[in-house]
């Protein structure tokens, strides 16, 4: 655009320009695309509701309550002495995402599992008692879990997920 | 081909196009625009997927006069559609089985393409347009099975959902953006309501484009062959091709009618009658029928991330097609091989999506695998080789040639395939 040679190395005043105003053009694209893509990510009310408390001193062993949090199911299951020895035996080569049923309990509390009843692969809702574990099986697309609520077969690729919670006393919990 | 000598009739009609010349562009592109004259059935699906589009529109438009986008309340604004609101339950009922009828008819015409040729050079972008209006229309066709807020709509929603959770590392962070909370909820109902509304205009506006490169290098034919340029293998698009439309709408909307008052329910499932219930999955979770092939591709593979990989895949895959498809020969009427491939093709996707309908265990898995794996076959082995291995017809040289001397010229037919 300009008449000589010389100029080429540097950039010319209108380059300049243009290179700046197309600059802060894309910055200011970027600063109304924040507000309209974070509106959709979850709102205050929502996290708003994220404790809940539940009253565990009416579930018998070998029962299961479900009580719902953050629009998820929660099982709440009181597992029985000899359903806490079986998870126990499992060895973790079996396992697909191995971690040991200690450690998907409160130390102490080991009758009690406390987990997202949400399968893994596509968020159904396993049903209890199901499956070839003695656990969990998913209708959908035939996750089985076992009575830690660990992966076992299917195409889930991880155990159902552990929240967040508290033993505040012996008949209460909090989960969140 | 838009007709440059035209004129309006009307003193007022001259006066019109002369500041915006839309007399002209009609009279172009839906009067005089030229079409092959051996034009068959198989392509009048173009019209009639016009007239589902506007159909969908307006059923649209009035059912969200009466519908209310909220968890609590939408299930019962559907009832409160089917019973109370003046016709509202044949108002529904179109809507819902509209969206059947579209994809029974867009199946018709993918798989005319795909027997005719017609994706291929130089109406390759007309295919890939026509990729991007199939995979608005599922968007679309899945974001309105969730309004009612049913069981199936509500489980439905969170399996699709949870496709995008596979991806790795920022699948979680990606669901919870598209739901709007830890879970499909309220605001996951309002947004697709929102979108439901947007998709069909977005998609006519690619239908627009799909029509526009279309008029371009104009129809391919049954014989897929380029038209004699003195304009003897043509017939103007009105009146021929307006009237065999029309009739073949006609016949159409007798199926369509059959459906919405004879059997309005029967392409549904009963549990979308239950209002949803985080709580309980129900025993069968089956999308609608025109989802079902690739569903079965999604859970034939027992790997997370690899099923839906592979689900999107099937579709993308197409894009690809002009590529992939290596003969010269456009139409399977002188591919005698690529003809056995095909009907093979039509019917490995009702394998799939009969698979899709059933429970994933078993044989019915073991089905399911082999024919997700002769799908990818097809377009990734057999369409390439084909094109190297097979031996062509002769092609005839036009449209009239062949029927203006007889069939012995077919000795003057071009051997093989100099099509371009």
């Amino acid at each position: 655009m300009s008449d000589d040679t010389n100029n080429k190395k540097k950039p010319t005043r209108r380059e300049f320009i243009h290179i700046a105003t197309t600059a802060v053009g894309a910055v200011g694209a970027g600063c109304v695309a924040l507000p309209l893509v974070t509106q959709m990510n979850p709102d205050a009310s929502v996290k708003a509701l994220a404790k809940v408390e539940v009253d565990i001193s009416k579930i018998e062993k070998g029962n299961e309550v479900t009580v719902m949090w953050r629009g998820k199911p929660i099982f709440i299951r009181r597992r029985t002495d000899q359903e806490v020895s079986k998870a126990r035996q499992v060895s973790l080569k079996e396992l697909k995402d191995p971690q040991k049923d200690e450690d998907r309990v409160k130390k102490g509390k080991d009758e009690w599992l406390v987990m997202i009843g949400v399968c893994t692969h596509l968020g159904c809702v396993p049903l209890k008692q199901q499956g070839e574990f003695g656990g969990w099986f998913c209708p959908c697309h035939g996750s089985h879990y076992d009575i830690s609520g660990r992966i076992r077969k299917g195409p889930a690729p991880v155990n159902m997920e552990i929240p967040n919670y508290e033993f505040v006393s012996d008949s209460k919990l909090i989960i969140g | 081909m838009s007709e440059t000598n035209y004129k309006p009739s009307s003193a007022f009609g001259k006066w019109f196009d002369e500041r915006l010349p839309l007399l002209t562009l009609f009279n172009g592109h839906l009067m005089q625009y030229p079409t092959p004259k051996n034009l068959n059935y198989w392509w009048t699906f173009g019209g009639i997927l016009t007239f589902c589009l506007v159909t969908q529109i307006i059923t649209g438009i009035v059912l969200a006069m009466h519908y209310t986008a909220h968890a609590d309340l939408a299930f019962s604004s559907v009832e409160h559609i089917m019973r109370d609101v003046n016709y509202g339950w044949l108002i529904r009922y179109i809507h819902a089985n509209g969206a059947s009828m579209f994809f029974l008819a867009v199946y018709i015409h993918i798989f005319r393409a795909l027997f005719y040729g017609s994706y291929k050079s130089p109406r390759e972008l007309i295919w890939i347009l026509g990729i991007f209006i199939y995979i608005l229309m599922m968007a679309a066709a899945f974001m309105g099975y969730v309004l009612p807020w049913g069981q199936m709509s509500f489980w439905g929603a969170t399996v699709i959902t949870n496709l995008f959770s596979a991806i790795p590392l920022i699948g979680d962070s990606i669901t919870q953006w598209l739901w709007g909370g830890y879970s499909v909820d309220n605001p996951t109902l309002n947004r697709f309501f929102s979108l439901h509304y947007l998709i069909p205009f977005l998609i006519l506006g690619l239908v627009v484009l799909h029509i526009w490169a279309l008029h371009v290098p104009g129809n391919n034919n049954p014989i897929g062959i380029d038209l004699k340029k003195d304009g003897s293998d043509t017939v103007t698009f009105h009146p021929y091709i307006v009237i065999k439309d029309l009739f073949a709408l006609v016949i159409f909307m007798i199926v369509f009618a059959g459906f919405v008052f004879y059997a309005p329910n029967i392409l549904g499932h009963s549990d979308n009658y239950i209002p949803a219930d985080p709580l309980v999955t129900p025993a069968h979770i089956v999308p609608e029928w025109y989802l079902l092939p690739f569903y079965a591709i999604l859970r034939s593979v027992p790997d997370k991330l690899g099923g839906v990989v592979l689900m999107f895949g099937a579709i993308l895959i197409l894009a690809a097609l002009p590529w992939l498809d290596t003969s010269k020969v456009r139409s399977a009427i002188f591919r005698p091989i690529y003809k056995q491939f095909f009907w093979l093709l039509v019917i490995d996707v009702l394998v799939l999506g009969y698979m899709g309908a059933m429970p994933a265990e078993g044989t019915y898995l073991l089905i399911s695998r082999i024919a997700t794996v002769y799908y990818f076959i097809h377009f990734l082995i057999i369409m390439p080789l084909l094109g190297f291995t097979e031996k062509t017809k002769p092609v005839p040289l036009s449209i009239a040639d062949p029927i203006i001397l007889g069939s012995g010229n077919m000795a003057a037919a071009k051997k093989d395939s100099n099509i371009n």
